[in-house]
């Protein structure tokens, strides 16, 4: 408890490689809750012990297999009902569970817990300059009122230049 | 098999081309004609794997130059399928226990399932839904002379938990398959009989299906039809209303217009109550979160026989854990997750039944309710 400030936690965590199970990093971090004013979102610092593993490959492939498309990309329910992922997108799925980690972040409470349910929508938008960016319509869980809540996102994503959402 | 991407530059080329066509009878994708194929235009064809090399060789020799566009067909046609169609072909009447199954499915194979096994199940009545629909639970049991203790457990009270459903006809399947060779299991029903309700919440399980693969609550309207749906795990009279419910319907946790006020809740409920002196144990399954929850949700206040709860929880877990290394969490709902009231668990302890638990199943939100079918196998299989 930090009076007039709010609530710190002190979090050590294991970071675990979604796609190598095997795959490791430890890591520590504090989060502060700000007292009162709910449209903060918490600040975060963390440490990572250690390097993520270097992606450069898989990136360049997904990114030059979008670049390369003749249509703009366009799907809806990923997963599907039933849980399907087809292979292709698999990427677009990982994407926006990265963009839905910073929505979650700016959202969060001490008393909120959220998860991607699921992309209702995402659509391809084609740009100019060289970064991909994609319209995602994502349904949101939180757990406390079992609501499910849509959130429309642009994602912005680059191999060398990373993600970029604006809500 | 593989499938070449060739664009012919020359009449003889293409000439050649409809030659090895017709000739090797390979399959064309596109154009769909041999006669069809120009120079300058794409050429997709599939060949089978033992050509593959025949074909190469050929048109190396032809100085046609080839893609490979698709490695292997075979690999892709696989990735595309629904999958675990091979591995439960020895089950009777061909019912795949991982997939998931829509309501139609579900009834036909509660009447097979008592039609093959009908010295050990029999399907009974519970009652009715909001939308007229038929409840049914399936009683495992083995005629014996001496009175037997019950245990329960229902499944799908939550629509969009389709792991939940699939858990309950995945456990029936198990117990019937294995109870004659298994010495644990016989001994169990020596002892007790196995009530099981695969699907309680009917209206809502089909609603998912059809219309709103995230629903939650049954399909009860309300505000003259503006609005729909009571969560029936705050609907039961356990310090109903009073904490972690919303008296709004528009909201996923309203807990309807009154305690049992929902067909569905009613006839649980009723059952229950008439049989509670011989129910031993209550268990009622969710997802997702990988928790064994023990009552209660509307208070802190730790039921009497906590202490038995808690080890008997803890050993499920760690069997549980034994399988595939999955961790679920046990403890008290209100301490463990959140508070809330009207739960069917808390309820079945406050009329006396000693063991109660929810169960949410895998996992921990990386699929959350859209948990794909190939986890149903483990994920039933670590439960069991």
């Amino acid at each position: 408890d930090i009076d007039d400030v709010g609530h710190k936690y002190y979090l050590e965590l294991v970071l675990e490689d979604v796609l190598d199970k095997d795959s490791t990093v430890n890591c520590t971090a504090e989060v502060l809750y700000h007292l009162g004013n709910k449209n903060i979102a918490p600040d975060v610092q963390f440490t990572l012990e250690g390097e993520l593993k270097n992606t450069a490959e898989a990136d360049n492939t997904f990114y030059n297999r979008i670049k390369s498309l003749e249509k703009e990309l366009m799907a809806e329910n990923i997963p599907d009902s039933h849980g399907n992922v087809s292979p292709e997108m698999e990427p677009i799925r990982l994407l926006a569970w990265v963009a839905s980690g910073y929505v979650i972040w700016q959202n969060s409470t001490e008393n909120t817990h959220f998860q991607l349910a699921q992309i209702k929508r995402v659509k391809q938008v084609k740009r100019s300059d060289e970064y991909l960016a994609f319209d995602y319509m994502i349904l949101l869980h939180e757990m406390v009122s079992q609501e499910i809540i849509p959130w429309q996102v642009t994602v912005l994503w680059h191999p060398q230049h990373g993600v970029q959402v604006t809500q | 098999d593989q499938v070449l991407h060739i664009v012919p530059e020359t009449f003889q080329q293409v000439q050649h081309l409809q030659h090895l066509c017709s000739t090797l009878l390979l399959d064309l994708w596109k154009p769909l004609l041999p006669e069809d194929i120009w120079a300058g235009k794409d050429l997709h064809i599939r060949v089978p794997a033992p050509l593959v090399q025949e074909v190469k060789d050929s048109l190396d020799q032809h100085m046609i130059s080839y893609k490979v566009l698709i490695p292997d067909v075979q690999e892709l046609v696989d990735q595309s399928m629904p999958r675990e169609r091979s591995s439960h072909r020895h089950v009777p009447e061909g019912y795949v226990y991982t997939q998931y199954h829509p309501m139609e499915e579900i009834y036909q194979w509660m009447t097979q399932i008592q039609k093959s096994n009908s010295e050990l199940v029999t399907q009974h009545y519970l009652g009715n839904t909001t939308e007229n629909r038929t409840m049914y639970y399936l009683q495992i049991s083995q005629p014996s002379n001496k009175p037997k203790k019950i245990i329960w457990m229902d499944c799908g009270i939550h629509a969009r938990e389709w792991i939940s459903p699939a858990f309950c006809q995945w456990f029936v399947k198990d117990i019937l398959q294995n109870y004659k060779s298994d010495p644990k299991i016989s001994r169990f029903l020596q002892n007790l009989d196995l009530y099981v309700l695969p699907v309680l919440n009917i209206d809502g399980y089909i609603y998912s299906w059809e219309k709103e693969r995230l629903w939650r609550k049954n399909r009860s309207p309300h505000m003259n039809g503006t609005c729909y749906g009571t969560d029936l795990n705050r609907n039961f009279n356990s310090s109903w209303g009073s904490i972690g419910v919303s008296y709004n319907c528009s909201s996923e946790i309203f807990c309807g217009p009154g305690p049992e006020s929902e067909p569905e809740t009613r006839a649980v409920a009723q059952f229950i109550k008439r049989k509670k002196s011989d129910i031993l144990c209550y268990l009622t399954i969710h997802s997702y979160g990988q928790y064994i929850l023990t009552p209660y949700g509307s208070t802190t206040k730790p039921p009497s026989n906590s202490e038995e709860l808690m080890h008997i929880a803890e050993k499920a877990a760690a069997a549980l854990m034994g399988k595939y290394g999955t961790s679920y969490e046990v403890g008290p709902t209100s301490l463990i997750l959140y508070s809330n009231s009207g739960s069917s668990r808390d309820w079945a302890h406050m009329i006396g039944i000693p063991l109660s638990y929810t169960f949410e199943l895998r996992d921990k939100g990386t699929h959350g309710f859209v948990l794909p079918p190939d986890q149903i196998q483990p994920t039933c299989e670590e439960t069991m």
